[in-house]
């Protein structure tokens, strides 16, 4: 369980994450989503006490994480790959990191052997690939068995079964009651991985919901209309809930109405249509429409101010 | 690759000093430029000892009293403190360079901890190297000396203390490494720092007036430190333990001070 309260953090001027709210439940995998520089990887420092909140607050597990004894107990985590000296070998880094809290040996094989490193473990991590240090970084974070896992961009650099390999892990650790928080700047990703998200823009919190229920808010069907007379069609279409734009050649874009309105219409006025297509926005247009809306509304309040 | 088969970990698992300390003798231990850094210590201090020595046979003093023959066969230590310093300094900024840093901060989030590991597992290697090398150095340096019966024994007033005296000050200058490298948090810098800070004082107080010199000469790091390592007395320098002790004061602010840094700022 991750609890954020107010969590701010201010760069000289910049405000990198501003006043986000919002908390990661257990036993599912949240997304945490935002375009690059939207402050992601800054929130999960804060959340492991590397960077210093300037105001505000986040418990990881019902205390701030500094206060845990056994912290790879508690949290396990995945900053950036390939965050190893590459003069040492895997299993000596994760053997370093293991002998802080007197975890065994043992342990440490097992977590390579699971992420599939043992190959290369005892070689200098110096020429690990970038999927070959997300591996390692994934063990990294498994180490302790924690009851809280915290992934940033874990899919970055990662073939396609790597990636599905990720998937499986994270269902399966969200399977066993662990909170799982996994970062991405691709929607794409998110959608086939999380059951939860939360999504933020220049720092702001954007969005706190299911998958599902972020694409139905999201999105807006628009229809696709080509005909011989584009401009007799949008003045017949035009009503207060309906925004009609002009494409190419003789293509209109509809929004408010359905094919069949749009179809009834054009019968009525005696219009032909050459095509006539109902359009879902995607994932990624739901994404980027509503990010790029954070971005205009943070332009719009420091303008209003200054 | 579809399946992970992580068996859950049912052992104890909690911090403690000490562990963090076995955690970072781990990382020192595992990084091969250690092992070469370390080898060079050795090899400058042995090696330039005897070349040295050798070097002082060939042209024997006018006046054998004031003759120190410690600080002779020891002479590879006034190098082999740059080699010792600046991998002090590696085992923390290293981590810096590579983001490693984050991990082993999340690993142990008091922070404090690990640069008292790091003190510790670090110090304690160094003694370990720098007494055989400085016993080796010594030895060694006597027995050619001995040609000219211009050796000493270590029986002698002030030897021992001498002796393994400049292992402790290699120790010490190690430490001031790991100090300047955990505040700095990077090589360069810390690189200048250090030798900076044992080499640019000297030359300033070399621009001031005799009488202003003389007295502050003996508070500089590299005259304080060093007197520990000699038999005959600099009069212008502290005692040898008062000497040393300073110049361990010098360290412990620097490590101070960067403990002071790393729980205060952002990793």
């Amino acid at each position: 369980m991750i609890e954020a309260r107010e969590l701010t953090k201010r760069y000289g001027d910049k405000l990198a994450v501003d006043g986000l709210t919002f908390t990661v439940s257990p036993a599912t995998v949240t997304g945490f989503l935002g375009p690059n520089g939207a402050g992601k990887s800054t929130t999960m420092r804060m959340i492991l006490g590397l960077d210093a909140p300037t105001s505000g607050s986040v418990l990881v597990n019902g205390k701030p994480y500094r206060a845990h004894t056994a912290p790879l107990r508690e949290v396990g985590a995945l900053l950036e790959a390939r965050s190893i000296h590459p003069g040492r070998s895997a299993y000596n880094h994760l053997l370093a990191l293991a002998r802080t809290s007197g975890i065994h040996r043992s342990r440490v094989d097992e977590v390579i052997e699971a992420v599939g490193l043992s190959g290369v473990a005892r070689r200098r991590a110096g020429k690990f690939s970038l999927g070959m240090g997300q591996r390692l970084g994934i063990a990294t974070a498994l180490l302790g068995d924690p009851r809280t896992v915290i992934l940033d961009e874990p899919l970055n650099g990662l073939d396609t079964d790597g990636i599905r390999w990720v998937r499986a892990l994270l269902q399966s650790l969200a399977a066993e009651g662990r909170t799982v928080f996994v970062s991405s700047h691709l929607m794409s990703e998110m959608a086939l991985t999380a059951q939860h998200l939360i999504v933020i823009g220049k720092g702001r919190l954007i969005a706190d919901t299911g998958v599902a229920e972020f694409v139905r808010a999201g999105s807006r069907s628009v229809v696709r209309v080509r005909t011989t007379h584009p401009d007799a069609l949008a003045a017949r279409l035009s009503g207060p809930d309906v925004e009609v734009s002009f494409d190419r050649d003789e293509t209109l874009t509809v929004s408010g109405l359905t094919t069949d309105q749009i179809g009834m219409a054009a019968g009525a006025a005696g219009i032909t249509l050459l095509e006539l297509t109902a359009q879902q926005a995607s994932l990624e247009e739901v994404f980027i429409n509503l990010t790029r809306d954070a971005a205009e509304y943070r332009a719009n309040t420091v303008g209003a101010t200054s | 690759m579809t399946n992970v088969i992580l068996p859950p970990y049912r052992g104890e698992q909690h911090l403690s000093q000490v562990r963090v300390i076995r955690s970072e003798w781990t990382k020192l231990r595992s990084l091969p430029s250690t092992i070469w850094c370390l080898l060079t210590t050795v090899v400058l201090v042995v090696g330039v000892g005897l070349a040295y020595t050798t070097l002082r046979v060939a042209r024997p003093p006018a006046d054998p009293t004031t003759f120190d023959a410690v600080s002779v066969s020891l002479a590879g230590v006034q190098l082999a403190q740059f080699a010792i310093g600046v991998l002090g300094m590696l085992f923390i900024t290293g981590e810096y360079t590579t983001a490693s840093i984050r991990v082993s901060l999340a690993a142990v989030p008091g922070r404090l901890p690990m640069l008292w590991g790091k003190a510790v597992a670090f110090g304690l290697t160094t003694v370990v190297v720098s007494v055989p090398a400085v016993l080796a150095s010594f030895v060694a340096g006597q027995s050619i000396l001995s040609a000219k019966d211009l050796d000493i024994g270590l029986g002698e007033p002030g030897v021992v203390r001498a002796v393994l005296g400049s292992a402790l000050f290699l120790t010490a200058v190690g430490l001031l490494g790991l100090g300047l490298g955990a505040l700095l948090r990077n090589t360069a810098g810390g690189i200048s720092a250090l030798f900076g800070l044992l080499f640019a004082p000297q030359l300033v107080l070399g621009l001031l007036p005799e009488s202003v010199s003389d007295a502050a000469y003996r508070y500089l790091p590299t005259p304080a430190g060093a007197a520990v390592s000699s038999v005959h007395q600099d009069p212008l320098a502290l005692g040898p333990w008062a000497g040393f002790a300073l110049f361990c004061l010098y360290t412990a602010i620097v490590l101070g001070l960067a403990a002071w840094q790393l729980r205060r700022r952002d990793a």
